[in-house]
């Protein structure tokens, strides 16, 4: 294992990659107000990714993933968890230089471990999305996702942008060297992971699978589709797209309750995905000249 | 004159599994090219690592050599567009042409080209039309979708001819002679000169490029770390093969997990260790699952790998008490319960759920063991397996490791106290799964494995959803191949099937008999009599057929067959009553069919297939003797038609054992 003693705490390692990112041009922004399921769902990482316009950015995006939930009683799963999202478009050439660069930077040593690239090729049928890369292996742990966009929205990404994922706490696991993420440092000063996340996931697995109500859940799923086509409508696609992950997470409610049967669920997550693209395409469509007269090489 | 070329190719990391076929297809594409451009090509080594295809020909011409050919054009007298087009086509113009007689005639030289030259262009055109399986664009010039596609990201070529740089361009990457070490154990750039300081020098900066050289490293590593430890290591050289592929410097590690985790099943734990981690296991000296993993590192570590084994350690730990989780939380509730969940799951929307699927299982394995068809089966453990033998779909670990759907099914029956039939029978009811796999031979494991089988391809064709072409959506193939080595391997007598559905397992046993070296034209044979829904006798009659045609008897009766249908094809006859004294060689023939015919008609009520081929080889003699002495159209209408009726009678004894106009030769 690595030196535990001298392993950052949860929040330290979050600002040493903050410190690293913004040392490599990324910008540093802050979680996306909504619920969701993933880093990726951020608009700086969906939207931004649209066009031909250079982005770097990385940010901490807590993300829901109801089924999840052990009700606080299994050491590694959680309801609601951090990722660690790095964005560059266009992929820069040393992208895995700089990714090794920030293992270093929260004191993985590859010169002690084994750090390997992994085939994994990512794909999100509710955003439109895929692209290549791998799971990143850590002496045989899986701490990041490794990808370069090939689509999004159904949109070819041009140019590609690279996207790094790490899974906050798994990490942090791992360089800390415990065992249950409530044991987690959250801080050097003595409060612990659990102290803060516990009673959440007690509570919150509690609501997700038993209390949520599904009525209400499945009036708002229709609400936002609603809602979303009106924004792409009216052409703030921006708007639009706030609807289709307020869907997507309302879907990811039901399938909590267990209320949605397999037959369902394939047309439930198409209407998701019509909602992404739909906003992806009024965004592409809102910026589309602009873009041409700057990039001459550029088309949709 | 001739040199050695090297050809590196390094991108980030081609995933494992995809290497194998790159190396074939950059060698392939690399002779496509040269050869095209009329260069012999020798021979050639290719070698991969994650970070890199290299191939490596040994002794090129360091030119094409020069050709001439002459073309001929049109005539001279011809309308001038013809000439205009004979010099578009050659590019010469007309001073440049000879004439003879008549004719206008071309002579095209090309010079020989140098070979780095000819490199220089095919570099790029093999690396633009590479057929990966998946590929991608990246950087800056992904900007247009055009840009260029590789694995992953390619970002240097070597490209070196004897000493010299072969100078090329392809997506932004500049040809030359500069490559990296390894990734984390060697510091900046190596300079090649040429083949032959290539792999050495890559040895030196930590890479082994030659992929079968890890192999052998990952494949007695693993073993001599198992020995170390007084242990035998479970081979997988598919594990070997990956370990190899994710690795420059492979260094095998063996590690030890709590021994408390070894009250998982040990399936479990291989596959755990296998597929989720790429980690070799091992036995103890009495053949145990031990409570040891080998991984693979990438690096020699600087502590000799002990973070790694720790690391990697926990990460086992962490997979196994998932795993033992499963397992002990399944084991809170019966099967029979687990079953009651199936009504839950859809098998097929106009199939109904599993629980419907299950309840018919049962009915047909209990019907197949009662009415003996499956000779010593228990009827009550045939529906009590079939009832359980789904059960397991909804249990923990299923759910978490699909592929050991049925084996956790007997694991928690046993676990039970179910009697064992029944628990091997819930086991391997998904049995034979492909071609090498087992076929189930204890009588309950039958009943339960066929009957589960034949209700999904009776089901399927039911419901009109039968395989076509490559789409086989419910694997119907695999399902009919299952029954017809249950049935045959075991002895099985029962009318399979009936219709479309009987058509459907002919043709599968048609494809399974060729592999076993069965003519299919003789399976095609014996079909061609009609429904014969039995494919024990049905294949106990092909094999005597098979053996029969084989015979010089057998051969000689074919071609007297052929002959005599070849004639009854050809003619129309009303018989007429014999009105002459028949010729000694048709008379014998005749004596030969009334004796020969009963005894095939025998032979075959018995089932006695040999005997019924022996019968017909009697009239191999006759057949010949009558086609050498008596003409059959012959001039008398009486003759004629007695002698055509006579060919008839033959043709039906022989067919009584199988449609010989099926047979080839």
């Amino acid at each position: 294992m690595a030196d535990t003693t001298l392993a950052p705490s949860f929040q330290d390692m979050i600002l040493r990659l903050h410190a690293y990112w913004s040392a490599h041009g990324c910008l540093i922004l802050q979680p996306y107000d909504m619920r969701v399921g993933a880093g990726t769902f951020h608009t700086a990482t969906t939207l931004r990714t649209l066009g031909p316009e250079s982005w770097n950015a990385a940010y901490v995006q807590p993300s829901r993933r109801p089924t999840d939930g052990r009700y606080g009683e299994n050491p590694n799963r959680l309801q609601h968890y951090y990722q660690y999202q790095v964005i560059m478009k266009p992929s820069p050439p040393d992208f895995q230089a700089l990714y090794l660069g920030s293992l270093r930077a929260i004191g993985i040593d590859p010169m002690l471990h084994d750090i390997r690239f992994v085939e994994d090729d990512w794909e999100s049928p509710t955003l439109g999305a895929w692209g290549l890369g791998w799971e990143v292996w850590c002496d045989g742990m899986e701490v990041s996702q490794f990808t370069y966009f090939q689509q999004m929205g159904g949109f070819d990404c041009k140019p590609v942008a690279g996207e790094l994922t790490y899974g906050l706490e798994r990490l942090a696991m791992y360089i800390q060297g415990v065992d249950s993420v409530y044991d987690l440092r959250f801080n050097d000063a003595g409060v612990s992971y659990g102290d803060v996340f516990l009673e959440n996931e007690r509570q919150m697995s509690k609501w997700n699978f038993e209390v949520a109500d599904t009525d209400t859940l499945f009036k708002g799923f229709a609400a936002a589709e609603a809602e979303c086509r009106a924004a792409i409508a009216a052409n703030v696609p921006i708007a639009a797209y706030e609807q289709a992950i307020e869907a997507s997470h309302l879907f990811n409610l039901l399938q909590a309750r267990g209320v949605i049967s397999v037959q369902e669920r394939a047309s439930f997550m198409g209407r998701v995905r019509d909602c992404a693209r739909g906003s992806c395409e009024a965004y592409i469509a809102r910026f589309h000249d602009q873009w041409a007269a700057k990039f001459p090489g550029w088309s949709a | 004159m001739i040199a050695d070329f090297l050809l590196e190719l390094r991108s980030e990391e081609i995933p494992a599994r995809m290497q194998a076929g790159a190396r074939a297809d950059l060698e392939r594409q690399f002779r496509k090219e040269l050869e095209a451009a009329g260069l012999k090509v020798g021979s050639v080594s290719v070698w991969s690592t994650p970070r890199r295809l290299a191939l490596i020909a040994r002794d090129l011409p360091l030119a094409t050599e020069a050709t001439r050919e002459e073309l001929k054009g049109p005539r001279t007298s011809a309308p001038p567009q013809a000439l205009e087009g004979f010099l578009r086509k050659t590019g010469l113009s007309a001073d440049r042409l000879t004439e003879r007689d008549g004719v206008w005639f071309a002579v095209l030289e090309k010079p020989g080209r140098q070979t780095d030259d000819v490199l220089a262009d095919a570099i790029p055109a093999i690396i633009r039309t590479f057929p990966w399986p998946k590929s991608q664009r990246w950087g800056a010039v992904s900007l247009s979708s055009e840009s260029l596609r590789w694995v992953r990201p390619l970002s240097g070529i070597v490209a070196l001819l004897g000493g010299d740089v072969v100078p090329c361009e392809v997506g932004g990457v500049v040809s030359g002679r500069d490559t990296m070490g390894h990734r984390f154990m060697h510091d900046g750039v190596i300079t090649i000169d040429g083949v032959d300081d290539y792999a050495a020098k890559l040895h030196a900066a930590h890479v082994i490029v030659d992929h079968a050289t890890r192999e052998a490293i990952v494949r007695k590593g693993a073993q001599a770390a198992a020995a170390a430890a007084d242990l035998v290591l479970v081979e997988d050289e598919g594990l070997v093969i990956e370990n190899a592929g994710l690795t420059e410097w492979p260094v095998p590690l063996l590690g030890r997990f709590d021994d408390a985790f070894l009250t998982v099943p040990p399936e479990v734990i291989q596959l755990t260790a296998r597929v989720n981690q790429k980690y070799f296991i091992c036995r103890d000296r009495a053949g145990m699952l031990a409570n040891a993993f080998i991984c693979t590192a990438n690096i020699a570590a600087h502590d000799g790998g002990q973070a790694i084994i720790a690391g990697n350690r926990k990460v086992l730990a962490a997979r196994l008490s998932d795993a033992r989780f499963f397992w002990e939380q399944d084991q809170k509730t019966p099967l029979a319960e687990q079953a009651g969940k199936l009504a839950r799951i859809t098998f097929h929307e106009k199939l109904g759920s599993l629980a419907d699927k299950v309840a018919r299982v049962a009915d047909l394995a209990e019907w197949l063991a009662g009415e003996g068809i499956v000779p010593g089966a228990d009827a009550a453990q045939a529906r009590q397996a079939a009832e359980l033998c789904k059960a397991d779909l909804v249990t923990e670990m299923v759910r978490e490791f699909p592929e050991l759907q049925g084996l956790m099914g007997g694991y928690y029956a046993r676990a039970e106290g179910l009697p064992d039939a029944v628990a091997d029978a819930i086991r391997d009811h998904y049995k034979p799964v492909g071609q090498g796999d087992d076929v189930p031979t204890a009588p309950v494991s039958v009943a339960v494995a066929l009957a589960d089988k034949l209700d999904t391809l009776r089901g399927f064709f039911a419901i009109d959803e039968k395989p076509t072409g490559s789409k086989d959506p419910f694997a119907l193939r695999r399902a009919a191949l299952g029954v017809i080595r249950l049935i045959t391997d075991n002895g099985l007598r029962l009318p399979v099937a009936e219709g479309e559905l009987l058509a459907f397992f002919a043709d599968r046993l048609k494809v399974q008999q060729r592999e076993a070296g069965v003519r299919h034209d003789l399976v095609d044979a014996v079909l061609a009599l009609g429904n014969e829904n039995d494919l024990v006798r049905l294949l106990a009659r092909v094999h005597a057929l098979q053996t029969f045609v084989g015979t010089e008897d057998g051969r000689n009766l074919l071609a007297g067959y052929k002959r005599a249908a070849n004639i009854l094809k050809k003619e129309t006859w009303a018989p007429l009553p014999q009105t002459y004294t028949p010729d000694p060689a048709e008379a014998a023939l005749m004596a030969a069919i009334a004796e020969a015919g009963p005894q095939v008609g025998t032979a075959l009520e018995n089932e006695s297939f040999t005997a019924a081929m022996a019968a017909l080889a009697a009239l191999r003699a006759p057949i010949d003797a009558f086609f050498e002495s008596v003409t059959v159209n012959d001039a008398d209408a009486n003759k004629r038609a007695n002698r055509l009726d006579l060919l008839d009678h033959f043709r039906a004894a022989v067919h009584k054992v199988a449609d010989f106009s099926r047979i080839e030769g």
